[in-house]
């Protein structure tokens, strides 16, 4: 075990917190309020367009942090191994997080590793954990939604969730879908920096942009409100859907975001927005409304496409792919 | 996207709404056959946009609701036998049968796969022939050609690992069976548009005639629907009854001959129980007798404990009454309070096409 350490974790991870072979790391004191946050990490297939199970749990717990406005700094890694794992997977899935968290500008600076028996997990599991610093006066969440913010979403949806399961399960849909995984700090970062009044963001992952919605809307008290002919979704992606049943809406994304601002600010945003590669097809969704009595008051309606509206619901368990 | 945008345009929705507005002159009721036109439906609130003198009622065309609860114990129990995999449509999965449902024997360590496609059941067995296969062939006849195509592919290759347990059933017993009934409300009807593209729609010619009932096949778009109501309502105010086609871009009046030729070859048709409305003649889809050793009930009928065949829904559940058209799911005192997603009880609450399922997501 002690070797494996070594030879894969310290040696590709590699940097001065690990070295040291100590049972904790040791952080100096950050400047300014700290964000503390933890994932764990199960998928299959291990590797998938755009992405593989190492650079996910480099990127989701990034982003994690950086929907609270929080500048990544540090992460832990814990791994659950299935005996009989090839070693390079072990070492390609380690690559792959040591060159996403190069990337981020984040170390890794402590680790677990446990084996269990085959047959009691699935390859590898990651848990990771994330410490980053968030900028002075900035207080990002929920309860900050009020009436009459926009809502605005940070691209296209679905990509991870159709990529992954068509490799999963061995469709063949044209079009290549890539997983949409990617570090999100710096364009919040960059949001932030251009003085942008952020009052929530959400990642939109499992469950997708309707579960976040719906999660938002009952934490600020609030209705929302979306239209559909707004939402961006590619036709690869579109496709996937009809053929499988599935609502994209919930399909799960990994660099895909939702953000509350006030209107005045959305202009700005988009601007911002609009030169990253990966928030390039940020649009404006939807608006936030008071919520005004519990009775018949649903968290989130969709705008239909022919103009009719309906209760966008979170679902009960996941989709599941319809017979015809 | 072609085919799909042209067919949820605002402005086409809007005019064919105002033309039904136009035409409609008397009450009418009318029936979508289809679970997935329930789904458009309710999901757009089309009902909503046709004047208050039509009434659209929904039928039992969702697969998975009316598959019998004996054949969902059968599945669960074969699926827990030593080296099956039992292979299953996602949305069969959640719903419950007598004890339990198959999600909940998966949990339990049985192997339980959901497939795409029944073919990816014989690349299964091809693939691992130190286990058996057992494909839940579910489904009305959209379905039952691949479900046939996979039985002539095991049967090709000599697998002796596969078999197939069969709940396939036929639309227009069904439709029959509502025309007889003396509650029946239904003047008009949409049929299947995926059906009718196997099985075209000569079958339903008779029908019409006997019954004196338009039947309009019909897509699953916004548009599609309301032109198939617009048809439908044109034929009602005129007094005719006729078998019309809207769904042209898929569906001929024969359908589709070589897919009927497979299903044939394999299967033919037998009397089969209905979860929520009994046993219908000559509705249902069982293996032919040169085909019956890929009959999972007969490999492992010996191994099951007795069949559950008296098993019936839980008494609050009016599953049968929403399946026949005769309660929406709004009007069950069981919706949305003791039936949920999360504690169904019965299948209309979690299937993808039911009734109930389109009323609690989209409506509550």
């Amino acid at each position: 075990m002690q070797d494996l350490i070594q030879d894969v974790f310290v040696n590709i991870f590699s940097n001065d917190h690990l070295s040291v072979f100590h049972d904790s790391a040791t952080l100096s004191p950050p400047n300014g309020p700290l964000a503390f946050t933890t994932d764990s990490y199960v998928i299959r297939p291990l590797f998938f367009p755009g992405g593989d199970i190492g650079s996910l749990a480099v990127h989701g717990t990034i982003n994690d942090l950086a929907m609270s406005g929080a500048w990544p700094y540090y992460l832990s890694a814990g791994f659950i191994l299935e005996e009989g794992l090839e070693l390079t997977t072990l070492q390609r899935v380690a690559h792959s997080m040591a060159k996403a968290a190069r990337t981020c500008g984040v170390q890794i600076v402590c680790g677990d590793t446990k084996v269990v028996d085959r047959g009691k997990g699935d390859q590898i599991f990651i848990n990771t954990a994330g410490i980053g610093v968030i900028p002075t006066n900035i207080n990002i969440r929920p309860d900050h939604i009020e009436p009459e913010d926009r809502i605005i979403i940070s691209g296209d949806l679905g990509s991870h969730g159709i990529a992954v399961l068509s490799v999963r399960e061995g469709l063949s849909f044209s079009g290549n879908i890539s997983s949409d995984s990617a570090p999100l700090h710096e364009v919040i970062a960059d949001l932030l920096n251009a003085g942008v009044s952020i009052h929530c963001l959400r990642d939109l992952t499992r469950g997708g942009l309707a579960s976040a919605l719906n999660e938002l809307a009952q934490a600020s008290k609030t209705q929302l409100t979306i239209e559909e002919s707004k939402i961006p979704i590619s036709d690869s992606v579109r496709g996937a859907c009809e053929i499988l049943g599935l609502d994209p809406l919930y399909v799960a994304n990994e660099g895909r975001f939702v953000m509350f601002l006030p209107a005045k600010e959305v202009d700005r945003a988009l601007t911002v927005l609009r030169k990253h590669h990966i928030a390039h097809g940020s649009v404006d969704i939807g608006e936030v409304q008071q919520l005004h009595s519990a009775q018949h008051n649903y968290p989130v309606i969709l705008q239909t496409l022919i103009g009719t509206s309906r209760i966008l619901d979170l679902l009960s368990g996941e989709q599941l792919p319809r017979i015809c | 996207m072609k085919y799909i945008d042209e067919f949820r345009h605002a402005d086409s929705v809007k005019r064919l709404a105002e033309t039904i507005h136009t035409i409609t002159q008397h009450t009418w009721t009318i029936m979508e056959v289809c679970g997935g036109q329930t789904h458009t439906i309710v999901r757009y609130g089309l009902d909503r946009l046709l004047p208050s003198a039509i009434e659209v009622i929904h039928g039992p065309g969702c697969p998975v609701c009316v598959t019998p609860i004996h054949m969902i114990d059968a599945a669960c129990q074969i699926a827990k036998i030593p080296d099956v995999i039992l292979c299953s449509f996602g949305d069969m999965l959640r719903v419950p049968g007598s004890e339990e449902d198959l999600l909940g024997v998966k949990a339990q360590g049985g192997d339980v796969r959901m497939m795409y496609s029944p073919l990816d059941a014989v690349a299964l067995a091809h693939a691992h022939p130190d286990r058996h296969i057992v494909c839940f062939a579910v489904g009305f006849e959209t379905t039952a050609p691949a479900q046939a195509m996979a039985v002539l592919q095991a049967h090709e290759k000599q697998l002796t690992n596969f078999s197939v347990l069969v709940a396939h059933v036929l639309v227009p017993p069904a439709m029959e069976a509502i025309l007889d009934s003396s509650s029946n409300r239904v003047q008009g009807f949409l049929a299947a548009g995926h059906v009718c593209t196997i099985m075209g729609y000569e079958a339903y010619e008779p029908i019409a005639k006997r019954y004196q009932v338009p039947i309009v096949v019909t897509g699953f778009e916004p548009v599609d629907i309301l032109e198939g109501v617009y048809m439908v309502i044109q034929q009602l105010e005129t007094a005719r009854h006729e078998v019309e086609n809207q769904y042209t871009r898929s569906v001929q009046r024969s359908g589709n001959l070589e897919a009927q030729r497979v299903v044939n070859k394999v299967f033919e048709t037998s009397d089969r129980i209905w979860r929520g409305i009994g046993e219908l003649p000559h509705s249902g889809l069982i293996l032919r007798e040169s085909y019956r050793d890929y009959d999972a009930m007969q490999r492992f009928g010996h191994l099951m404990k007795s069949k559950n065949s008296h098993h019936t829904d839980d008494s609050e559940c009016q599953s049968g009454l929403v399946l026949q058209g005769q309660l929406k799911p709004s009007e069950c005192a069981a919706f949305g309070t003791q039936c949920t997603p999360d504690h169904p009880l019965g299948a209309p609450m979690v299937s993808s096409e039911g009734a109930c399922a389109a009323y609690y997501r989209y409506r509550k």
